[in-house]
């Protein structure tokens, strides 16, 4: 051992900038950091109060409602807007405001678990495209790719017409069309981890395929895929509403959104814009606010 | 408060560039961090300076500064910037593009990145004169003028390349031809040679050199490799946390440094031939204050060993030493008081057993329907507890042949692997734990090399597990007596990689590779992503380690320097071929393979120029292609027509344990290195070797 017995200028520890105790705090700030970050941007504070309107008005429905939204015949049909029915009345004479409100409950149940299972599938099979490569990732890849040339909507309304509609196959049909393109986003992401040395680095020490992407790829892909999902929840919005405007998605007397507007729309002609334009309009809010979610969310964690 | 006078108005003037007291920040987050605190210098015409230190101590914010290229949330906050007289700060949009048009020009670290990828580069250098007025007929007759001054040899046909198909030097001499088109009166060149190889980078330093004596242009280089700086540089500034500590005529300062940061940047290089066994390296403790941190009086002052009271209360004065010498230090008279670390009673290790041995080995990639050999034929025994330094340029093989040890290549049929008698298996998954653990790795980027999201200790109980077989608290005991000998603390262990320091990841990676107690540990540039004072303290580490477990290393490095402080052994690598291999004393003290003796002279030396200078020409062939005979005969300054490049030499034995791959005979070679040495003289590939380069290019278009 080459080692002199005086104080001698040999290597000592450089300090780091946390103390010990302070290691914590030090995450504890960077998670802060991140929370202001995305404070200070006004797209993405629109975002959060549009979206958490629609989320209390789905938690609380008919408790905050100025009207019961299913009782209907207590009013002539289609009365236009006024101090009493603020967005007027519908053509079974119910109270349009109160429907919008409660119709924001059944999409936001279903367009999220849609978003789930097509992240939750699309990360998997992104995560082994990308580590796996040869073979593996040429077989799925171009499945994906098969899957991505579909219509989305033309391939859910004819999985629907013949499954038959009700929640769960549209939770399952919009979340089995948007995995592929979710594997696309995390293949990528992996690709360039996979490239990093820590990765030889298990290779050497003889980790198994699954435990490097289990433990050591898949958390620093993370990022990634929560922004995956924010977008893929907007879209999943969309899609339902799509859906039940198509009258295969939710069924009536639902108050949904997109179911409303298929019923009402036809009367647009006769003047009657209300029952079709407030729905619709609550179906815009809520698809761009979690744009505008998504999009604040990628910036910042592109920073 | 300062002891020089000002300079009186004239020469402010004069000066090329002249930077007051100026005062920088970058604001993130809303926060102004001042990253410059009072800069002050002045380069004259014709004059080149060199501005030094660690990452972070604000010199290439300095350099940016000068030409107005700042990022959006720099905000200067004091002082002026004049080149030529005008005042850089003051000028408004027009007068900068005017003032970039006509008065500086910058060169840039990644040449591949300068140029546009989608244009010839005859037409891009052809648009610098363009823009300044030039017809386009005229412009073309400039760029190719430009392209020959650059000492491109062919510029007609350099011309009509696209930048992919040129090697990067070709690229930066392009580069250079570029900013040269509007005679600059100032030339800013940052990390100009960083990504070259060794032999390229000594052509374009000799290139930058005698261009500045034509044009009288100032230059202003920046660079982290104080030998580069020292090879161009009649003046140079060492720069801290923002202020430059010390200034002075480059050879006086490298010589006899007067401030205790450039002493102890000095004195933490592997200088001078010490080894391992001489004495350690001495380190800068501590690390660089953080960007906009409070700094007591003297930025230094954290890291000083002859800190006192008035360091922290009082600013030093910029002491005048004479001769343009200035130091910014309140103790230059305590120098003598830091001496050097003291010698090791360490020998040099004697030769230990065999452990790992390679025969045979090859390496052949399919690229593209074309058989691309990385390795051809290595041989190579390594023995226990010593260090065998690989050395060569890019795309000489080095890494393929770490792989090939590591099993994360698999050689060709017919190459043998041996450790400790028993045959490896050639694919790292599928050998057995043992054999996992007796070879590791240490990483040249510890930034990729550990897993962002996992703690230190997460890291490195996850290796002893694995690899020892150990478990529960034993696990743990093992870490933390790993974690000791590396010198880390348990804070340390529980911090994730991106809240530690470069040198500290180093040292995490290196515990990870001594987890299971390895035989083997292969280290790719394990240092060269570090600054100076970092690498001293791992290098040390290293050394230390090695001493204590007889562990083998195979050192993977372009930097001299550190090969010749950690190797008892050298091998030098060409085109997947081992050229020489030998005792480290004996390849450095020669007579050396004519690769390694351009290699060595190519070498940028702190201690001032090398006595002989080597200048290879042309480009390192393509391995899909490699010469006929000798594989070096292309470049070779010592070329024999009609023999090099019809057979290939053997490799001889030309003293106990030192082999040569050439065919001039060892006394010849002995004699004609000697008398390079003795003349001075600069040596070239003569023609008729450039001829047999250029008959193979023909034979191989593209």
């Amino acid at each position: 051992m080459v080692e002199s017995t005086a104080p001698s200028p040999s290597p000592l520890p450089t300090p780091v900038p946390a103390t010990g105790s302070g290691a914590m705090s030090e995450r504890a700030r960077a998670r802060r950091e991140l929370i202001l970050l995305l404070l200070r941007r006004r797209a993405f504070l629109i975002g959060v109060v549009v979206l958490v309107i629609w989320v209390v008005c789905a938690v609380l429905g008919e408790r905050i409602t100025p009207y019961d939204p299913f009782n209907a015949f207590f009013l002539p049909g289609h009365q236009p807007p006024s101090p009493a029915h603020l967005f007027g009345t519908d053509r079974l004479g119910r109270d349009v405001l109160s429907r919008v409100m409660v119709g924001s409950r059944d999409v936001l149940i279903v367009a999220p678990l849609a978003a789930l299972l097509g992240v939750g599938v699309g990360t998997l099979l992104g995560l082994v495209m990308g580590y796996y490569r040869g073979i593996v990732d040429d077989i799925l890849s171009r499945v994906v790719e098969a899957f991505l040339a579909l219509p989305v909507i033309l391939v859910a309304l004819l999985t629907l017409v013949v499954l038959g509609s009700s929640s769960v196959v549209v939770v399952f049909v919009v979340g089995v069309l948007f995995a592929p393109i979710v594997a696309r986003t995390v293949r990528s992401a992996v690709l360039s981890e996979r490239q990093l040395d820590y990765v030889t680095a298990a290779k050497l020490r003889g980790e198994t395929g699954l435990f490097i992407l289990s433990r050591e790829i898949f958390p620093n892909v993370l990022g990634p895929t929560v922004v995956e999902m924010t977008v893929r929840f907007g879209y999943a919005i969309f899609t339902v509403a799509t859906l039940s405007f198509l009258g295969v998605g939710l069924q009536p007397p639902s108050p949904d959104w997109g179911l409303t507007v298929s019923q009402e729309y036809a009367n647009m002609i006769a003047g009657i814009w209300w029952p079709t334009l407030f729905p619709a309009l609550a179906i815009a809010s809520t698809v761009i606010a979690i744009n505008l979610i998504a999009d604040s969310l990628q910036s910042v964690l592109n920073e | 408060m300062t002891l020089t006078a000002p300079p009186p108005q004239d020469t402010a003037l004069k000066a090329a560039l002249r930077v007051e007291d100026l005062a920088l920040s970058y604001v993130v987050r809303g926060i102004p961090r001042p990253v410059l605190r009072g800069v002050t210098f002045e380069i004259r015409p014709g004059e080149s300076y060199g501005l030094v230190g660690e990452s972070g101590c604000g010199k290439s914010t300095t350099a940016y500064a000068a030409v107005r290229y700042l990022p959006r949330n720099a905000v200067i906050t004091g002082g002026r910037i004049l080149v030529s007289g005008d005042d850089v700060t003051k000028m408004n949009d027009e007068q900068v593009r005017q003032f970039r048009m006509h008065h500086v020009s910058m060169v840039y670290q990644d040449p591949g990145a300068a140029l546009n990828p989608t244009t010839k580069v005859g037409p891009q250098v052809a648009e610098a004169f363009a823009v300044l007025g030039q017809p386009r007929k005229e412009a073309e007759a400039s760029a190719i003028k430009a392209l020959q001054r650059v000492q491109i040899a062919d510029p007609e046909r350099v011309y009509q390349r696209y930048p992919h198909q040129l090697s990067g030097g070709m690229q930066q001499r392009a580069v250079i031809a570029m900013a040269l088109a509007s005679d600059p009166k100032l030339l800013v060149l940052d990390e100009p040679t960083t990504g070259l190889d060794a032999t390229v980078e000594a052509s374009v330093l000799d290139l930058v050199r005698s261009l500045q004596a034509e044009t009288n242009a100032a230059v202003l280089l920046i660079a982290h490799n104080l030998g580069v700086i020292r090879t161009i540089c009649d003046r140079v500034g060492v720069m801290y946390a923002g202020k430059i500590v010390e200034e002075g005529d480059a050879a006086a300062v490298f010589e006899r440094p007067q401030h205790p940061y450039t002493l102890g940047l000095l004195r933490s290089l592997p200088r001078h031939g010490i080894r391992k066994s001489q004495r350690p390296l001495a380190t800068i403790p501590g690390s660089l204050p953080q960007i906009g941190a409070d700094l007591p009086a003297c930025v230094f002052v954290d890291r000083c060993p002859l800190a006192t009271e008035i360091c922290r209360t009082v600013d030093p004065p910029n002491v005048d030493l004479g001769g343009g010498r200035t130091s910014r230090c309140h103790h230059i008279d305590r120098l003598g008081e830091l001496t050097e670390p003291p010698a090791s009673a360490g020998q040099d290790t004697a030769h230990g057993e065999l452990t790992l041995s390679l025969s045979n080995v090859s390496k052949t990639f399919r690229q593209s329907g074309h058989d691309v050999p990385a390795l051809v034929k290595v041989d190579l025994d390594m023995f226990d507890g010593e260090t065998l330094g690989l050395v060569g340029e890019s795309g000489s093989g080095k890494s393929t042949l770490a792989k090939t040890i590591l099993g994360i290549e698999t050689p060709d049929v017919g190459g043998e692997l041996e450790l400790d008698d028993h045959r490896l298996n050639p694919k790292s998954m599928e050998r057995p734990t043992e054999d996992k653990r007796s070879i590791q790795m240490v990483f040249q980027n510890p930034e990729s090399a550990l897993n962002r999201g996992w703690t230190a200790r997460q890291i490195l109980s996850r290796s002893v597990s694995k690899l020892t077989g150990l478990k529960g608290k034993a696990v743990g005991e093992r870490v933390d007596k790993l974690a000791a000998s590396l010198r880390l603390s348990q804070r340390h262990l529980d911090l994730k990689p991106r809240q530690l320091s470069g040198g500290l990841k180093q040292r995490v990676a290196i515990a990870r590779a001594f987890a299971g107690d390895p035989r083997i540990v292969v280290a790719d540039e394990p240092t060269s992503a570090l600054d100076v004072s970092v690498q001293a303290a791992i290098l040390n580490l290293l050394s230390d380690l090695q001493s204590e477990n007889k562990t083998s290393y195979l050192l993977i490095s372009h930097d001299l320097g550190v090969v010749r402080y950690l190797a008892d052994r050298i091998a030098v690598m060409y085109l997947g071929r081992i050229m020489e291999v030998g005792e480290s004393e004996n390849v450095f003290r020669g007579p050396n393979h004519p690769y390694t003796e351009a290699l060595l002279s190519a070498i940028p030396n702190v201690d001032g120029a090398a006595t002989a200078r080597i200048r290879l020409e042309g480009e390192i062939p393509s391995p899909a292609n490699p010469p006929s005979g000798c594989v070096f005969h292309t470049r070779c300054h010592r070329f024999i027509k009609n023999l090099c490049e019809v057979t290939e030499p053997p490799l001889i034995e030309v003293e106990p344990g030192h082999l040569m791959k050439c065919h001039i005979p060892v006394d010849e070679l002995r004699r004609l290195q000697a008398k390079a040495r003795q003349e001075d003289v600069v040596l070239t590939t003569p023609p008729e070797a450039l001829e047999a380069a250029a008959a193979i290019a023909a034979d191989n278009p593209g």
